[in-house]
Formats: structure tokens, C-alpha cells, sequence
């Protein structure tokens, strides 16, 4: 934390456990814990100057600066005065220590605010409020409801049974379902009773502090007796305190030593493409610059010998140095002259840059959300240009790509399909948020979110229509999902899976309303009528099976089994009778899989008393037995569930976040790839990738990689890779460039045709195995789009990290989830979608927004403009520099190489300063080629960015060529002219001064005319600072050549009347007309023809754009796609397995307090049940849940997800 | 009302700036503008070079007023070294300078007996010290041609940057100091019948001030502006008596003279003429050459 001393030799003894004794602070001192007080600054008032000094200095060009400055210092060497040298240095120097003082003084606002936080401390036996800084390790706090806990702490105990609390631990790692801790009953005993607190002289002896958030060890020895501490049992900081009145706990580890503080590893310092360029293009300029003095210092050592040997008449050697020692000295000299070509403003501008156009993002309207009042925010400011080079785009699905809203759409019920609306002539309406709704009223117990449009299925259910009444009564009863009632007629349903709460709240919409479940019953609503079922068994869901059935007793007796599963598996198991209804469904089912809706299909049969009974006891021997009873009951379901009738099919809209298909066909248009990596199961996350046009039904192919073993994924790789392009399955990758270390870039093969990629995780865990990853690579690179599923966080980041490796490409990772923040992290560009699940991800990325669809708009527009204008910045900023200094280059050759400057000192030290700086920012900030609208209208415009072709080493080259032709005008032309004439009195104008300012004159209008040539958008501001800035600097050389401060400093200001005398002749001006015409007029032929030869793609929108005159026509807004599958299934079910039995076995009971703490600590082993899906682990929307409402109490539901989406 | 407005309060302005929406004009290289700007470029050039060179052509020694010039050659008044070796403010008459000049005139600060050099450096020691006098031959005698001496410096220097110290009599500014090295005669001594034209004003020392951008230079020395040669030198024989004493042989160089007369251009340079007639000609070659690319290729299509 600190830079000095204290903490090095604190840290050299390394901790090797630590001890501590409750409410004993003399004792726990003599250890010198850190406090709770945290420190995320760098400086304070004292240290702030030499600290941020000696890190500027640390820069390459600044130190480089630093030496020059003392190179001047040296009067034998000094070719130019300190100040040249010492004033842009200043300058830039304080520019960069004010960003990062603010930048420091937020940091320390941010920890006053956190340290200066109030909580309830012991403190000689009365609680006291105080603030978190000055808790110290071994105090005993006392933490209330809704509170951040205050370090890491020991839970002592809490107002809850049993010693209880929940915490939330969204800021920990992003989740955002409640989290149990228990205390031991030896300190749960204390309860809150002060003066037993201040007694409690615990002593703890743990491990040292570490930054594993998943576990502890330690052990608290009180009265004589030994008890062992695990994590359980440990409050973090970081988490929130939930639906617990209040709770003690002791502190174990503060400040800075806490697990979290732990985790605020040095994030790493991301740098673009751009960076490691300049980086290069530095170097190559030292190289070049020290080439130039050599070749300066020789013609030197050559003049000194010929001609400056017999000039020592007038010019006397200094102390008498030799030619060499002469030459040896120009060296240096001339480094300092032409230091100017290491640009030092060169990376404070480009910070500059950089800054306003993330301010652009900042205020983006249009990528401000009004729903959540979330605006864009770019979290770094570095990055910006490399947002205009994306290749590929890696994201998460759930909370990205989709809302994880799951909403009944359409329903297909003995062969009439529901959902759709058809206007008087029979046409199909588009559904728009203004369809008119049904009308769900006539049912009280209605869910009042849930939208559906169709009414002639209301009418159909109105009607009692035998099969929908019994396809509702089936979603009605074949679930696992739980009713809350708080009041009457409140009904909250949690549910597993999203899908589930959505087929059962349509049934409850269409009067088949789930009331409460037990064990052994349950109690629907039907058309008004309360009605209770025996539930006699759950045949659970699983992923083999891809169905579940509930066997049901009806209050009339009757026995029926009702199924729901993957249309593939139903149909295997259908009752012959069934085929013609099945056909008609089918077509359903291709039509609603078409449209990317997750289809189930259900089905139900009627079942004979004895045979159940039979079943039903041979059910209970399976499930008994020890060995093999998986197998056993799986035979017995397969048994039961055959002959079944067909009652119809639902599909499930998972709903996408607005805009992403069209998101997704934008960034393809403009040739980027875009990669899903989701923890889903591969149907759902193929299910999502049609409905968001990811995956095409039109695509030649789309290839499934499932092997189960190396070589399967192996082959199937190859498979795919020869069905694509015949001749690539052996051959080796192409030879790419080497990078470093002996990694290739792989370079793109072409192949014919649209394909996709999908694989699951085993697949993939194989795949990115070191022997095979360039096999997964080269084929996932042949196809369009990737879908990964069943992807862990570290895959997630391998992948981003295998296509960094092997692709020379910039890539970009969007999420919104912890488990999202590796990728996040790895990615070149990590963006966050804010206002979702927990901040992990927003706080880790580079760049944060509330929907997918912006990331069009923060690529297309503000990326490519980002990249555009940093181009032309460098280019333009390296070519008036080199310029400027070349000119030094060619006079050298007429001064004896005696490092002459050719301009004034003035001018030197202000050319990039004032003179040029402001134009040249004003470009970078303002260019643009065409508008927002029209660069989404031709996504190719992104393409140029991709490639790299903006700003290259060939620009570069190129760059100084042309410098090299300007600044040969520069000087010879004004050589030629000024030759031997005078002025039109006859008086002296050839004179060294009044040339100085000829050709610095000439340069100003040359670098100007140049930068009118490079803007495409003249703003009113443009044009203000380009004419302002050749204005100042004409008003700023008369000043400086004036009579009155020459007055007062006549040895600074020598150049006296050489403007009034020479700027009034005819000859110097048209002598500057010469010039600059000769430096810009080749720029414009070779321009013009360039753009006739071989026009880029901007010169073509550029153009179309000019001929149309008026903004392009809003892209269409597309109608969804309605395309029939034949090829796939819809069948997508994100549900897990385990929720059966956990149904019937009654743990979900509230209450009393003991089923409750047992159904916390022990539900996994007991049941044997492991949530396998998503949603099982935490809940994937951020908005306020029914179990952090304070009001409600928090069961074993936890692991459910409440279905209280205002959307639904 | 108020409470929408709470709701947004993150929504960030609508102003043309911020949304990037500035009006701008968006100039682009069409063949519309270019191939006839080209051709206009061109003309203007053609007309302007056509103008320089005639009137740099017209340029003849025998109109008035007449100005002569010696001009050195390979001499290296541009080197930083020579460039640096003088001191400002003991030119611009501050004695404190004269006592302790700046040490940028070394070697020629003191002398070998340690005293001050005024003025000081090797610009001033190296002042041009050959003089000229121009006679006509008329009839067998040589009628001297009166020429001015005056007005030969920029007004800048003579009057704000170059003073004399305000001590009268000059020369006692100078107690205590000694001549430059190369100097025959101290600086107070330049021209002693005129007190305006003497010390560090004397004209023909701030014309060697002025120091060339170039090895090759030429100095005016005197104007031809009255009596009867002020409309020019009549065609004649004339006599250039010339006390030499300035050595150039050591390093090569090379003395001239040289009589001429200026016009609205300046002096007589035939480049600037040549040079704008052959850019406007390949301007015009130019746009012949575009038209002919743009007829061929026809961009911007309507496709």
C-alpha cells in the first residue's frame, strides 16, 4: 500500500498464521495487524510531487527529454537555449501529473468515503459507534440489516434461529442469491447481550491472509475447548447483510489484509495496438535520429578539415579542439536540434485524444438507456482507438444476448396453432407493444404481467374445450415449481428454470391456476374451481431423458400421467392413434423452431388402477436399493411413459434484449466474428443462436462438435474442417507470420459458403487442449459464428486467450455476470453490461452500457471514428514534426554543419505548442467521414480498421517520405529565392533572420494548407482554430519581434524588426505562395488520382453520400424471421435435474426453524441433488427480489428463482 | 412531472456537441473542383512568373538609383559558432557589457592582456574592412561619383537594436576596453565626422551585423541617390578604386562587386520567375492529365 518502508519490512516477515483474542486489544497490537483502514491511493500532499515525477521519468520520452535538457546545459554542445527544451517539458509534465492528481484525489474521496463509514463497535463494554477505519483486528462488531460488513469477521451470533444470516455477496463475486452462514452454538449463545460480549475472550488462531474467498481455517479456542472454524462460519467484507435483524462477529482480518482487498490484484495495464506501434515507431526514430547526427557529424568532421581550418581567421576554434572532437560535439549538438523529431507532446495529445472521444461515449444519448437511467460509460480512456479494429466479438448469452425472460408465446393444442394475430383479410400482424392484449380479467387469480395476444385460445379455454383444458391442467400440474401466497389471490411463483415459471403462469393466465403444493398434492385453480390432485410421483427431469411426467390422482379418482419433454423423445413414446395429430404438430413445431421459440411438447395418459399400484411398489423397491438405482428407475419410467396421447405443444420465447438480431447482422455485415461462450446447454444456446441470427437455417452447414474423447472432437473437427474447404483437413495452417517466442499467427483461410460451429463443454475442454487447440482454432475461425456451451468462466477466458495467441487480432468480450469477468479481463476490450446481475463484470471492464444493441454504436461509430481520427492524428502529427525537422537536415549542408537552427528559438519552442496544437487536436476530435446513420449503413466502412490500413508501419514510412519532399521545398525553394536579392530598397532581406522567418512562414502555411487537406469535417471550431492558429502565430511573431520587449530583454528577443522589414516585401510572399503550392499541389494530384485508380471504401460512401444529400433512409426495422425448420428441433429446456425430489421430499417447508437450517447446510448431500443449470445457482437479473425485500422470509427457495419479472 | 425528471437524471445533454452533431462543411477532392482548380492555379502562376521574370529581366545597372554591393562567397556568416559570438547588450550600449562582455564571444571576450573587447565576438571582429570609391572618367579625369553611406541598414537596427551608450564623448565609453583584434581603428572611430553614423551605429557595421542565411551573400555598401547620378550611371568609363585589406584567399572565398538597381521584386533573381512559369505549366499539364484519368474512369459512379 505504502510506498515507503514500513510495509516492505512488514511484509519480509511474512505471517505465518495469525492469533488474535477477543476484545483484547493490547494483546492483537503487539502483532501490528493492519487496521480496517484502506488505502487505494498512490500519493498524499508530500509525496505526490517527487513520486509522480520520478514515474513520468519513467517514460521514455520524457526521460529522453531530461537528458537533452542537460545535454543543453553544456554551452560547448548547446544548439539551442534551455527553454525550448524545458517549456514543452513543463508543460507536459504538468498536464500528466494534474490527470493523475485528480485521478489520486477521486481515489482518496472514494476511501475517505468507505473509511469514514460508521458501524457499531465494543468498546469497553459498550457498544460504540465508530468509524470502519478504526476497527482493529480482535474488536467485536455489531452489524444490523442491509449493512456492508465491515471486514472479515467471525460470525459470534445473530438474531436468526440457529444463529443465522444471510448475505448477499454481489459485490464479492457478482452473484446475487442469498448465501446462509451459521455461527457455532458456543458463540451463538452470547445472543446480543452486551455484557457476555465484552466477557468473550475467544482466541483465534487462523491462517494468515490470503485472498481464496472460498475458504478458511482456523480455530477458536474459548473456555479451554478447542472448535474448528471453516467458511462457513466467516462474514466477508464486501457482502451485504439480508433479511437478519442484526449479528456479532469478530474481526479477523481488516483493511488492506481482507479477502477482498486480497482480490484487488493489480488489474492488468491494457495497452492498444496503437500503443505498441508508437512504441516501435519511437524506437525507429532514435535509430534514424542518431543516423542523422552520425551523417551530420561526419559532414562536420569533413567541413572542420577542408574549409573550417582555413576559416579559423574569423573563426577561431574554441580552446583549440580538433576537427574530430568538433564533429564529436555536433553530435550532440544536433540531437538536441533535432530532438523534435521524438514528438514529446506526442503522447500527452494522444492521452488528450483519447480522453474526448471516451467523453463522446459518456454522452451518448443514444446509448443512454432510459429504462434503468443508465448512460454508456467508457471506464477506461485508453482504449478507444482499438474499438475501431474489433475482428472478434466474444459473448455471453444469458443477460447479454437475451433479458433471461422466458414468456409463453405460442402454443399448439390437437392441431390448431395459438399465438399468432391475423388481421380481417388473413394476414399475419407484426405483434408490436400496441397489439391489443387479451383480457385475462375474468380470471381474478391472473397474473397481470403476462401478454398474449391470440384470443381465440382464451375463447377455446372459455368454451371448456376438452383437450385445452387438459393441455392447461397438465402445465398446471407437471412441474417443480413453488406458490407463495402472501395474501390472498397474491400468488409468487419461484421457479427452477424461467421456462417452467412461464408455462405455469400461462396456465394460470388461461384459469388453470398452481395454488400450493405439498409433498403429496396439488392444489389448482381450475376455471374458478379449487381443485386438489394427489401427487403420487415426480418421473424427474434429466438430460438423457429430456422429459418429465407427474402421476396425479384427480379429486374424481381418476389415475392420469402427465408428460412434458424434447418433441424428439415424446414422440418415440406416442400412442399409435396419435400420428395424424402428430404430423399437424410437427409442422407446428418446424414453424414455432423456425421463428427460434424453445419448444416442449405434451402429452398425457390415462393409467389403470392395478397397473399403478404394481408400479408404484416396484417404484419404491428401485428407489431403495443401493446398487445401480439409477438405472432401475430409469427403466421404470421408460416403462410408464409409453402409449401416450398427444395434447399439443408450447414455445417458449427466450426473450432476446432489444435489437440483437439486427446487432448481430450489423457486426457481421461488417466482418466481424461473433463468438457465444454460455454455461447453457447446447439446445438452449442453438435455440438462441437462430432466434438471434447467429446461426442461419440458410447456412450450408451448421457443425455440432459433442465428442466425448480427444479423438472424437478430433475428428469431428476434421469432419467439419474437409466439409468446408476438401483440401484443409491435413494440410498444416497456412504459414503466418511469426510472432514473438516462436507463436504463428494463423492466418485466415477462405472457405465457401456460411457455416456454424457449435460445441459443448467437454468438447471444448478437449479442444483447448495444447495438441489440439489449433485444430478447434483453425475450423472456428473457417466458420461464421461460434456458439460455445457449458462454458466455465476459465474457458471462457482460454478462449479468448487461444484466438489472442494465434490471431493478430483485436478482440472484444461482453458479459454481464461474474462468471463473465475472466473473459472480461482477457479480452483486448472488455465490455460490461451494466444494470444487471451483481457489478463484478461492469467494474472489470473497459467499457459499460445497458444493452447489447449499443455495442453497435460503440463500435461502428465511436470505434471507428476513435480509429479514424488517432490515424490521422499520427500521420498528420508525425508529418508536420518531421517536416519541422528536416528542414534542420538540408540547411546543415550550408552552415558547415555547425547546428544552426534554421528558425528562431521562439518558434521552436512554440511551433508545437501553440502554433500547430490546437488544429491538429480539433481534427481529432471532430473528424468524421460520414455520420452515425450512414456508417451503419455501410457496416463495411469498419472493415479498414480491422486490416489495420489507417495508420501502419507503411504509413509511417510513407509519412516521413513525404515529409522529407516537404521539407526539401522548404528549404531549397526559399534557398533559391532569397539567393542574392534584396529587398525593394535595395536593403538587406537575405539575412539568416529574415530567412528564418521566411521559412518558418512557409512551414506554417504549409503544415496548415496539409491539415485542410487530411479533415473531411470542417466544424465552425476546426476552422476557428486552423485560422486562429495562423493567426496567433503571426501575432505572436510580431510581438516577439517588437521593439518593446526587445527593450526589455534585448538578449532574448535578437530578432528585432525582421518581420516589419521583411513581411512587407512582394517577393517573400510570393515566394511562400511558391512554397506552400509546391508542398501541397503533388498531395492533391496524387489524392485525386488515387481516389479515381483505386478508391477506398470511404471514398465510395463518401461520395454517395455527397451525391444523396440527405440522411440515408432508416435501416429497415426487420420483421421477424418466419422460416419453417425442418432441419432442427426447438426443443430447449434450461431446466436441471434434482428438483423432483427436493418437490416431494418437503425440505422446501418453512418453518419450523430446525427443517430450515437443515435444508440450508445439508440440502446437496441429502437429496444427492447437484443444480446442474444456470438459474440453479443464482439469479440472473439484478432487479429487487422477493428475498432481499425485507418483509419476506427467506426459505430453501432460494435456489428458486421468484417469477416476478415486471415483463412477464 | 418532477419525479420523470429524477428518473433521468443520468440522460446526458442534447447539444450538437456532445452528440457529435456539429454542422460541418465536408470539402472533398471531386473532379469538379480539382481539375479546374488546377487549371486556374496554373494560369495565375504563368501570369505571375510571366510578370517576375520580365520585370527581374528588366533589371538593368545603369537606371537609378544605382546600388553597389560587394558580396564574399564560401565565407560562413551562418555557422552557430560565428552566429553566437556576440554580445546584444553591450551592443545595444549597456556598459555594464562593456566591462564583462558575454562569454559567447570567446575568443574574442579579452585580449592576451585581459581586457574587454568592445564590441566584442568574432561578428564584429570579422567586419568587412575593404573600401571603395567609384570614380567616372570623364574627358581623362576621374569625377568621383558621390554615393550614401546612410541609408544602407534597416531602420530596426539602426535606431532600437544597435545604440551607443549615452556618454558623450563617445569615446570615453570605451576607457578601459580594447578594439577587436582585426579592427584598424576602435569603434568610436567609424566614422568620426559623423555622430550619427559613428560607434555601434555606423551603418556599415550593423550591415555586417546583419549576418547572411547563406555562404554566399552579397552586402550593400553604398546607394547611388544623388547629384547626377540619382537617375543612374551614364554609360561611360568608370573607375573602382579599391583599399584592400580584407583577406578571403585563406579559406577560399571570394570578393565581388556588384552594381545594380532594384524593382518592386527586389533584386535581380531570375528563379522565382522561371519556378512559378513552370509550375503553372504543370499545373495545367496536370489537369489535362486529370481530366483525362476522370473521363476514363468516371468517379464517383452512379452504379
Amino acid at each position: 500500500m505504502s510506498f515507503f518502508g514500513l510495509d516492505c519490512v512488514r511484509k519480509r516477515e511474512r505471517e505465518l498464521e495469525r492469533k488474535l483474542r477477543a476484545n483484547d486489544r493490547e494483546f492483537n497490537l503487539s502483532f501490528k495487524y493492519a487496521t480496517n483502514a484502506i488505502k487505494t491511493s498512490k500519493y498524499n500532499l508530500f509525496t505526490f510531487l517527487p513520486l509522480n515525477l520520478f514515474e513520468q521519468f519513467q517514460r521514455i520520452a520524457n526521460a529522453y527529454f531530461l537528458f537533452l535538457l542537460v545535454l543543453q546545459v553544456i554551452p560547448q554542445i548547446s544548439s539551442l537555449s534551455w527553454f525550448t527544451t524545458v517549456v514543452p517539458l513543463v508543460l507536459v509534465l504538468t498536464v500528466t501529473a494534474a490527470k493523475d492528481a485528480t485521478d489520486d484525489i477521486n481515489r482518496h474521496r472514494s476511501d475517505n468515503q468507505v473509511n469514514n463509514r460508521k458501524v457499531q463497535v465494543l468498546i469497553d463494554r459498550k457498544l460504540r459507534s465508530e468509524k470502519w477505519m478504526n476497527v482493529q483486528v480482535g474488536d467485536i462488531i455489531k452489524l444490523e440489516n442491509n449493512q456492508f460488513v465491515t471486514a472479515d469477521i467471525l460470525l459470534l451470533s445473530s438474531s436468526e434461529p440457529l444463529n443465522l444470516v444471510y448475505i448477499e455477496t454481489a459485490e464479492l463475486d457478482g452473484e446475487t442469491n442469498l448465501k446462509v452462514k451459521q455461527a457455532l452454538p458456543v458463540t451463538g449463545d452470547l445472543g446480543d447481550d452486551v455484557e457476555k460480549l465484552a466477557d468473550f475472550n475467544g482466541e483465534v488462531l487462523c491462517e494468515p491472509p490470503n485472498n481464496r474467498l472460498d475458504r478458511f481455517k482456523g480455530a477458536l479456542t474459548c473456555d479451554g475447548q478447542k472448535h474448528p472454524l471453516d467458511n462457513e462460519k466467516v462474514l466477508l467484507r464486501g457482502c451485504t447483510l439480508r433479511n437478519t435483524e442484526w449479528c456479532f462477529g469478530l474481526v479477523l482480518f481488516g483493511g488492506p489484509e481482507t479477502k477482498l482487498m486480497q482480490n484487488c490484484g493489480k488489474s492488468t495495464f491494457k495497452r492498444t495496438s496503437i500503443d505498441r506501434l508508437m512504441n516501435v515507431l519511437v524506437l525507429c526514430i532514435f535509430v534514424f535520429l542518431g543516423f542523422m547526427c552520425t551523417i551530420l557529424a561526419a559532414g562536420n568532421s569533413v567541413w572542420e578539415n577542408n574549409q573550417g581550418s582555413n576559416f579559423t581567421v574569423f573563426l577561431p576554434r574554441q580552446d583549440g579542439n580538433s576537427a574530430a572532437f568538433t564533429a564529436f560535439l555536433t553530435f550532440w549538438s544536433y540531437v538536441i536540434i533535432l530532438n523534435t523529431l521524438v514528438p514529446i507532446s506526442l503522447y500527452v495529445s494522444v492521452e488528450i485524444i483519447r480522453l474526448g472521444n471516451s467523453f463522446y461515449i459518456d454522452w451518448d444519448r443514444k446509448m443512454y438507456y432510459a429504462r434503468s437511467d443508465t448512460p454508456a460509460e467508457a471506464r477506461t480512456t485508453t482504449l478507444n482507438e482499438e474499438l475501431g479494429q474489433i475482428k472478434y466479438i466474444f459473448s455471453d448469452k444469458t443477460g447479454t444476448l437475451t433479458q433471461n425472460i422466458m414468456t409463453f408465446n405460442k402454443c399448439s393444442i390437437n392441431g390448431k396453432c395459438y399465438g399468432d394475430v391475423f388481421d380481417y383479410t388473413g394476414q399475419r400482424i407484426e405483434i408490436t407493444e400496441h397489439t391489443e392484449r387479451v383480457d385475462f380479467s375474468f380470471n381474478p387469480l391472473s397474473d397481470p404481467r403476462f401478454v398474449f395476444h391470440d384470443h381465440a385460445l382464451v375463447e377455446a379455454v372459455k368454451l371448456q374445450s376438452p383437450e385445452v383444458q387438459a393441455f392447461f391442467r397438465l402445465l398446471g400440474l407437471c412441474h417443480t415449481v413453488m406458490a407463495e401466497e402472501k395474501r390472498e389471490g397474491e400468488l409468487h411463483y419461484q421457479a427452477q428454470s424461467p421456462d417452467e415459471g412461464a408455462l405455469v403462469t400461462a396456465a394460470r393466465n388461461f384459469g388453470f391456476v398452481f395454488r400450493s403444493r405439498t409433498p403429496d398434492s396439488i392444489c389448482i385453480v381450475e376455471m374458478g374451481q379449487q381443485r386438489s390432485y394427489e401427487l403420487l410421483a415426480i418421473l424427474d427431469f434429466n438430460n438423457v431423458r429430456k422429459r418429465m411426467s407427474v402421476i396425479v390422482r384427480s379429486p374424481e379418482g381418476k389415475l392420469c400421467l402427465y408428460c412434458k419433454g424434447a418433441d424428439t423423445i415424446i414422440y418415440e413414446r406416442l400412442h399409435p392413434s396419435c400420428s395424424k395429430l402428430m404430423d399437424v404438430t410437427t409442422e407446428h413445431l418446424n414453424e414455432f423452431a423456425g421463428e427460434g421459440l424453445r419448444t416442449l411438447v405434451l402429452a398425457y395418459k390415462d393409467l389403470e388402477e392395478e397397473y399403478f399400484t404394481q408400479w408404484q411398489r416396484r417404484h419404491h423397491e428401485a428407489s431403495t436399493t443401493l446398487d445401480d438405482r439409477e438405472a432401475r428407475l430409469d427403466q421404470l419410467y421408460e416403462e410408464i411413459e409409453t402409449g401416450l396421447m398427444l395434447l399439443g405443444a408450447t414455445a417458449i420465447e427466450d426473450k432476446l434484449q432489444d435489437g440483437v438480431p439486427q446487432t448481430i447482422e450489423q457486426l457481421s455485415k461488417a466482418d466481424i466474428k461473433i463468438w457465444v461462450l454460455t454455461g447453457d446447454k447446447q439446445e438452449t444456446a442453438e435455440n438462441i443462436g437462430y432466434s438471434c441470427n447467429l446461426l442461419r437455417e440458410e447456412m450450408n452447414d451448421v457443425f455440432i462438435i459433442s465428442g466425448n474423447s480427444p479423438e472424437d472432437v478430433r475428428e469431428e473437427l476434421r469432419h467439419a474442417r474437409t466439409s468446408m474447404k476438401p483440401d484443409a483437413a491435413d494440410t498444416e495452417p497456412m504459414p503466418g507470420r511469426t510472432l514473438g517466442k516462436g507463436v504463428k499467427v494463423i492466418a485466415d483461410e477462405a472457405v465457401n459458403g456460411e457455416y456454424g460451429l457449435v460445441i459443448n463443454g467437454p468438447s471444448l475442454a478437449y479442444a483447448l487442449e495444447r495438441r489440439m487447440e489449433l485444430d478447434f482454432l483453425r475450423t472456428a475461425c473457417m466458420c461464421k459464428s461460434v456458439i460455445c456451451c457449458r462454458v466455465t468462466p476459465l474457458q471462457k477466458a482460454q478462449v479468448v486467450q487461444l484466438v489472442k495467441k494465434y490471431k493478430q487480432v483485436v478482440t472484444l468480450a461482453i458479459g454481464d455476470g461474474a462468471n463473465d469477468v475472466s473473459m472480461i479481463k482477457e479480452a483486448h476490450i472488455g465490455v460490461g453490461i451494466s444494470g444487471q446481475e451483481g457489478m463484478q463484470a461492469v467494474l472489470s471492464s473497459d467499457y459499460t452500457f445497458a444493452q447489447f444493441r449499443f455495442l453497435q454504436r460503440l463500435l461502428l461509430v465511436h470505434g471507428r471514428w476513435s480509429y479514424l481520427r488517432m490515424c490521422k492524428f499520427l500521420s498528420y502529427f508525425f508529418y508536420k514534426n518531421f517536416t519541422f525537422t528536416f528542414v534542420h537536415f538540408w540547411f546543415a549542408f550550408f552552415c558547415g554543419f555547425s547546428a544552426q537552427t534554421v528558425y528562431d528559438e521562439w518558434f521552436i519552442t512554440l511551433y508545437n505548442l501553440m502554433y500547430t496544437a490546437l488544429p491538429v487536436l480539433g481534427m481529432s476530435l471532430f473528424d468524421q467521414d460520414v455520420n452515425d446513420a450512414w456508417s451503419f449503413q455501410h457496416p463495411q466502412l469498419y472493415v479498414p480498421g480491422q486490416l489495420n490500413l489507417y495508420f501502419n508501419k507503411k504509413a509511417f514510412f510513407k509519412c516521413a517520405l513525404h515529409s522529407c519532399y516537404s521539407s526539401m521545398v522548404l528549404f531549397f525553394v526559399p534557398y533559391a529565392a532569397m539567393q542574392d536579392t534584396v529587398r525593394d530598397d535595395g536593403k538587406d532581406v537575405a539575412d539568416y533572420q529574415s530567412f528564418a522567418l521566411l521559412t518558418q512562414t512557409c512551414l506554417m502555411f504549409t503544415v496548415s494548407i496539409q491539415l485542410g487537406l487530411e479533415m473531411w469535417y470542417w466544424t465552425a471550431v476546426n476552422t476557428f482554430f486552423v485560422l486562429g492558429s495562423l493567426a496567433m502565430y503571426f501575432a505572436v511573431t510580431f510581438t516577439m519581434y517588437s521593439n518593446g520587449l526587445f527593450l526589455i530583454l534585448p538578449s532574448a528577443f535578437p530578432f528585432i524588426g525582421t518581420a516589419r522589414n521583411s513581411l512587407n516585401q512582394p517577393n517573400i510572399w510570393l515566394t511562400i505562395l511558391l512554397t506552400s503550392t509546391l508542398c501541397i499541389l503533388p498531395v492533391v494530384t496524387y489524392r485525386f488520382l488515387l481516389i479515381q485508380l483505386c478508391p477506398t471504401i470511404n471514398n465510395q460512401v463518401m461520395f454517395k453520400v455527397r451525391q444523396a444529400k440527405a440522411s440515408p433512409p432508416p435501416l429497415p426495422r426487420r420483421a421477424r424471421i418466419r422460416r419453417t425448420s425442418s432441419r432442427r428441433s426447438g426443443y430447449a429446456f434450461s431446466h436441471a435435474q434434482g428438483y423432483g425430489d427436493l418437490v416431494t421430499s418437503g425440505r422446501f417447508l418453512r418453518r419450523p426453524a430446525m427443517s430450515r437450517s437443515a435444508a440450508f447446510t445439508h440440502v446437496g448431500r441429502a437429496t444427492g441433488f447437484s443444480p446442474m443449470g444456470r438459474s440453479a445457482g443464482y439469479s440472473p437479473t439484478g432487479r429487487p427480489q422477493n428475498a432481499k425485500a425485507p418483509d419476506v422470509e427467506v426459505t430453501s427457495l432460494q435456489m428458486y428463482r421468484t417469477i416476478n419479472d415486471p415483463a412477464l | 412531472m418532477v419525479k420523470h425528471e429524477q428518473e433521468s437524471t443520468n440522460r446526458p445533454d442534447n447539444t450538437a456537441f456532445t452528440q457529435q452533431r456539429l454542422p460541418a462543411w465536408q470539402p472533398m477532392l471531386s473532379a469538379g473542383i480539382v481539375i479546374p482548380g488546377f487549371l486556374i492555379i496554373g494560369a495565375a502562376f504563368i501570369g505571375i512568373g510571366v510578370a517576375l521574370f520580365v520585370t527581374s529581366q528588366s533589371i538593368q545597372v545603369l537606371e537609378g538609383p544605382v546600388f553597389f554591393y560587394y558580396a564574399l562567397s564560401n565565407f560562413f556568416q551562418n555557422h552557430r559558432r560565428y552566429g553566437v559570438s556576440k554580445d546584444d547588450n553591450q551592443l545595444f550600449g549597456d556598459t555594464s557589457y562593456f566591462t564583462s562582455p558575454s562569454s559567447s564571444c570567446s575568443p574574442y571576450q579579452y585580449d592576451s592582456s585581459n581586457k574587454p573587447i568592445v564590441p566584442c565576438g568574432s561578428v564584429a571582429n570579422s567586419m568587412f574592412s575593404d573600401t571603395f570609391q567609384l570614380y567616372q572618367v570623364v574627358n581623362g579625369t576621374n569625377k568621383l561619383v558621390p554615393w550614401d553611406g546612410q541609408g544602407i541598414a534597416w531602420w530596426t537596427d539602426y535606431s532600437i537594436k544597435y545604440r551607443n551608450p549615452s556618454v558623450t564623448p563617445l569615446q570615453n565609453a570605451f576607457n578601459n576596453t580594447v578594439k577587436p583584434i582585426n579592427w584598424t581603428k576602435p569603434a568610436y572611430e567609424l566614422d568620426p565626422t559623423d555622430s550619427s553614423n559613428n560607434g555601434f551605429i555606423n551603418q556599415d557595421f550593423l550591415v555586417w551585423m546583419r549576418r547572411a542565411a547563406l555562404p554566399n551573400f552579397r552586402k550593400l555598401y553604398r546607394r547611388i541617390t544623388q547629384g547626377d547620378y540619382a537617375q543612374g550611371l551614364p554609360a561611360g568609363n568608370y573607375l573602382l578604386n579599391i583599399n584592400y585589406s580584407y583577406p578571403v584567399v585563406d579559406f577560399g572565398g571570394r570578393k565581388k562587386v556588384v552594381l545594380s538597381n532594384v524593382s518592386w521584386m527586389g533584386g535581380k533573381n531570375d528563379f522565382l520567375g522561371i519556378a512559378y512559369l513552370v509550375i503553372g505549366s504543370l499545373c495545367v499539364v496536370m489537369s489535362v492529365v486529370m481530366l483525362i484519368v476522370y473521363a476514363k474512369f468516371k468517379f464517383p459512379d452512379e452504379e
